[in-house]
């Protein structure tokens, strides 16, 4: 029997591995599936979120009536259970959620004409769309006035594009025009914009919706305050699909609104991804070039080893005191100095002597310096010294041989370097807090206006945006989906940036033909 | 014994080696890693246009010799050398001699294979494009030619764009002596160039160093006293850092002055 079990032991296990291998499997199973349970929540919870769930209506024993959706269930000490339902409403009720005890249920219910607004303020509103009165016209009830709701706020839709558009594109550079100097034509064209605008907002008054929440109690509402109305319980599968959707495709796309707790993360996305390209863009060249220096150029002597190990080391300072190194040297000092030069009419009102994407970017070059000398000199030593003599040997300079032989070999190296460094820094929150990241920055810092990359301006971020809104927001339970899906893509967005990095250096290494053999 | 009664002259009669025009003079020529002594006081004269082989056991200072040929040990700062080595007259160690240089005009071929990882074309063409200024027609004329030269070329011709590295090792030893050949070098040196091959490529190899004597001055190191014997002219034999036996291979292999020489050529070591 046991020479038996020994035997099938044996058979599955390498010889004389025993318990270690079995060890070592376990424990990378177990990361994989801390890996995937991490991914597993964050997809759920960040992108149920978007999904339009059907709102329940219950009337309870004492007569109450209330609608919502359940979100979790929790027992009560005295025995039984207690639900928690989102009930919105907040300028209502002044909360959004409500405990009901499971035992008060009477009746539950989901009615098909219970709506949902989205709104600019005060959250979302859930109850019935009583009438609809139109700025001109008859008051219109039941079904006639959903249809009326929604051709409005499509038409409403329309002009607030056409004003986000004239307001990015024409509006703001004019008044950036306007900051830096004087110029009338600027100015003039300013009034115009402005009046086209006013012109734009005043045609999307009128039109009120008269609405009733489970309760009972009745509520005006202006069309213009809300953004989209949806029937969840009398949508179709397709329909929800549509809605998650756009739901989806708007939080991608839009900017943040109600202090960042709703709307989209579009410019932490185009934020993010910016300022990790400007950092490689940055820390490539810089890291190559030091790596060669310590290990084709400099006397291999105890100095040399001295900065080697003193380089492996940066790598473990805390990445908070790289931000306090570029406020006080990038931000304050090269910025300050860069003002008093270049910008003296603005002063006091600083440019460059902010935080701002050039310093973010700089700053984070300087964290991930180490990681890329490190990887480009592994990749430097194991180049074997036979290439190199055979360079020489044929009359080549040591300058020659360097880029003709032993760069070309080394540059997988030099990308895993920038592959380790762009991981470490598109998940940095903490040193850019101090060095130009910003709660708000609706602009992105690309735009049609000269210089096209703006690198003074402040940027957003989606670490530090996850960040704002699960520390900062007045209603933590309520942002915790938007937190969630913020986590969802910034971990998609790092993911992405790795597998172009890994992408390009595949491509590199068959081009240079089986390089990756040596 | 048997070896040297093996070879048979190749070459009619010997050559008188003071008839021959010097190519490579090492004069008082010593060198030290560090501390540690590899070559001592050594006094030898390459002839031009001839295979000149240099034997030894192992750890006796070949590759070091070779090695202090063309200047290779410049980059190793523990490297403390004295005496002279002139080739064709100028001492190569004068400030105005350019490395670089003298580096193409002393080729050089190492003991293992080592074809860059590009196409074999750009391999060819390497040294070519180092000296700049040439058409890409001349580029391709002197890539086929060295290719020929080494006798690698009927079976590459198709593939010149394909990687150096996928070549077997035979046929990358003679890339990378095709690659030397294409700078057209005045002396090529080869340390045990035949010493990984099998002895179809190894004949391949011992041919092509034939041939090329006609126009190059050849310093072969080897560890096979055969082929010494088959292809050189004259041969060194070095024994812990010091020259113990040099002249005409056929008296060498046949009547060596020296018991300590006939003690290694016949493989009896002390
Ligand atoms: N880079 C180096 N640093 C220090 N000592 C070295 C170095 N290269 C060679 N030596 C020493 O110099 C001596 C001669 O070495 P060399 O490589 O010239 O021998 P060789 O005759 O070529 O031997 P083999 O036939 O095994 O190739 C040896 O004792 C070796 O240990
Ligand atoms: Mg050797």
């Amino acid at each position: 029997m046991r020479a038996a079990w020994r035997r099938a032991g044996r058979a599955r296990l390498p010889r004389g591995e025993g318990p270690w291998a079995w060890l070592a499997a376990a424990s990378i199973s177990l990361s994989l599936l801390l890996l995937a349970l991490l991914l597993a929540l964050l997809a759920t919870r960040g992108l149920g979120h978007f999904w339009p769930g059907d709102v329940t209506q219950l009337t309870l024993t004492d007569g109450r009536a209330i609608a919502g959706r359940a979100v979790k269930q929790a027992p009560l000490p005295e025995g039984g259970m207690e639900r928690l339902y989102r009930t919105d409403n907040r300028d209502l009720d002044g909360d959004i959620w409500s405990w009901v005890p499971v035992a008060d249920i009477e009746a539950e219910d989901r009615p098909r004409d219970l709506v949902v607004l989205e709104r600019r303020r005060w959250g979302r509103f859930v109850g019935r769309l009583v009438a609809w009165l139109p700025a001109a016209g008859e008051r219109r009830e039941g079904e006639a006035a959903w249809q009326g709701l929604q051709a409005r706020l499509a038409t409403l839709e329309r002009r607030r594009e056409a004003i986000t558009r004239l307001r990015d594109t024409t509006l703001l550079p004019l008044a950036r025009r306007l900051e830096a100097g004087s110029d009338p034509q600027a100015a003039r064209a300013l009034t115009e914009a402005r009046a086209r605008i006013r012109v734009l907002r005043e045609a999307m008054e009128g039109g009120t919706l008269v609405l009733e929440s489970a309760e009972g109690r009745r509520l005006r509402l202006p069309a213009e305050e809300v953004l989209r109305a949806r029937r969840p319980n009398a949508m179709g599968i397709g329909a929800k699909l549509a809605a998650w959707g756009d739901g989806v495709w708007r939080f991608l796309s839009e900017g943040p609104r109600a202090g960042n707790v709703e709307g989209g993360v579009w410019p932490a996305i185009f934020g993010t991804v910016l300022m990790v390209m400007l950092m490689s863009l940055a820390v490539t060249p810089f890291g190559v070039l030091a790596a060669v220096y310590l290990n084709e150029v400099a006397h291999q002597g105890r100095l040399t080893r001295l900065v080697r190990i003193g380089v492996r080391n940066l790598a473990g300072v805390p990445s908070i005191v790289y931000g306090v190194f570029g406020l006080g040297v990038f931000v304050y000092g090269l910025g300050g100095s860069i003002d008093r030069w270049f910008f003296e009419a603005s002063l006091p009102s600083p440019t460059f002597g902010t935080g701002g994407l050039l310093w973010a970017s700089l700053t984070l070059a300087l964290l991930t310096l180490p990681v890329v000398i490190v990887a480009t000199e592994e990749g430097l030593a194991r180049i074997p010294e036979r290439q190199r003599e055979g360079a020489l040997a044929l009359g080549a300079t040591r300058l020659e041989m360097l880029t003709r032989v032993v760069l070309p070999m080394a540059t997988p190296a030099m990308l895993t370097g920038m592959i380790l460094a762009v991981a470490r820094a598109a998940g940095e929150v903490a040193p850019l807090m101090l060095v130009g990241v910003a709660k708000l920055a609706p602009q992105v810092p690309v735009d049609g206006e000269f210089p096209f990359l703006h690198l003074e301006r402040k940027f957003m971020h989606l670490g530090y945006h996850l960040f704002d809104t699960a520390f900062h927001s007045s209603d933590v339970q309520a942002a915790l989906p938007v937190v969630y899906a913020t986590a969802l893509l910034l971990v998609l967005v790092i993911l992405v940036l790795n597998l172009t990095a890994i992408f390009l250096r595949h491509h590199l290494r068959s081009r240079h033909g089986g390089l990756s053999r040596c | 014994m048997s070896i040297a009664r093996d070879v048979a002259p190749r070459r009619g009669a010997c050559i008188d080696f003071s008839d021959e025009a010097c190519c490579l003079e090492v004069s008082g020529f010593g060198l030290r890693y560090g501390a540690e002594p590899a070559l001592r006081d050594l006094t030898l004269r390459v002839p031009r246009h001839r295979v000149t082989a240099f034997i030894g056991p192992s750890g006796c200072g070949k590759s070091t010799l070779l090695r202090a040929l063309n200047r290779l040990h410049d980059l190793n700062e523990d490297v403390h050398r004295e005496g002279e080595i002139r080739l064709e007259g100028q001492e190569i160690h004068a400030p105005e001699v350019a490395v670089a240089e003298l580096r193409r005009r002393v080729g050089m071929v190492f003991q293992a294979p080592n074809p860059f990882p590009m196409s074999i074309y750009d391999n060819v063409a390497f040294g070519l494009r180092l000296q700049g200024g040439l058409r890409k027609r001349r580029i391709d004329d002197i890539v086929e030619w060295s290719l020929r030269s080494a006798a690698l070329w009927d079976e590459v011709k198709d593939r010149l764009q394909a990687s150096a590295w996928a070549l077997s090792g035979g046929q990358q030893q003679r890339l990378v002596i095709a690659r030397t050949l294409a700078v057209e070098p005045e002396v090529l040196l080869l340390d045990e160039p035949a010493s990984a091959l099998d002895p179809i490529s190894t004949l391949k190899v011992e041919e092509l160093i034939r041939n090329l004597a006609s126009s190059l001055t050849l310093v072969l190191v080897t560890h096979n006293m055969q082929q010494a014997a088959r292809v050189s002219d004259y041969t060194a034999f070095l024994q812990g850092g010091e020259l113990v036996e040099y002249g005409p291979t056929d008296t060498l292999f046949t009547h060596p002055r020296l018991a300590r020489t006939e003690n290694y050529i016949t493989g009896r070591m002390a």
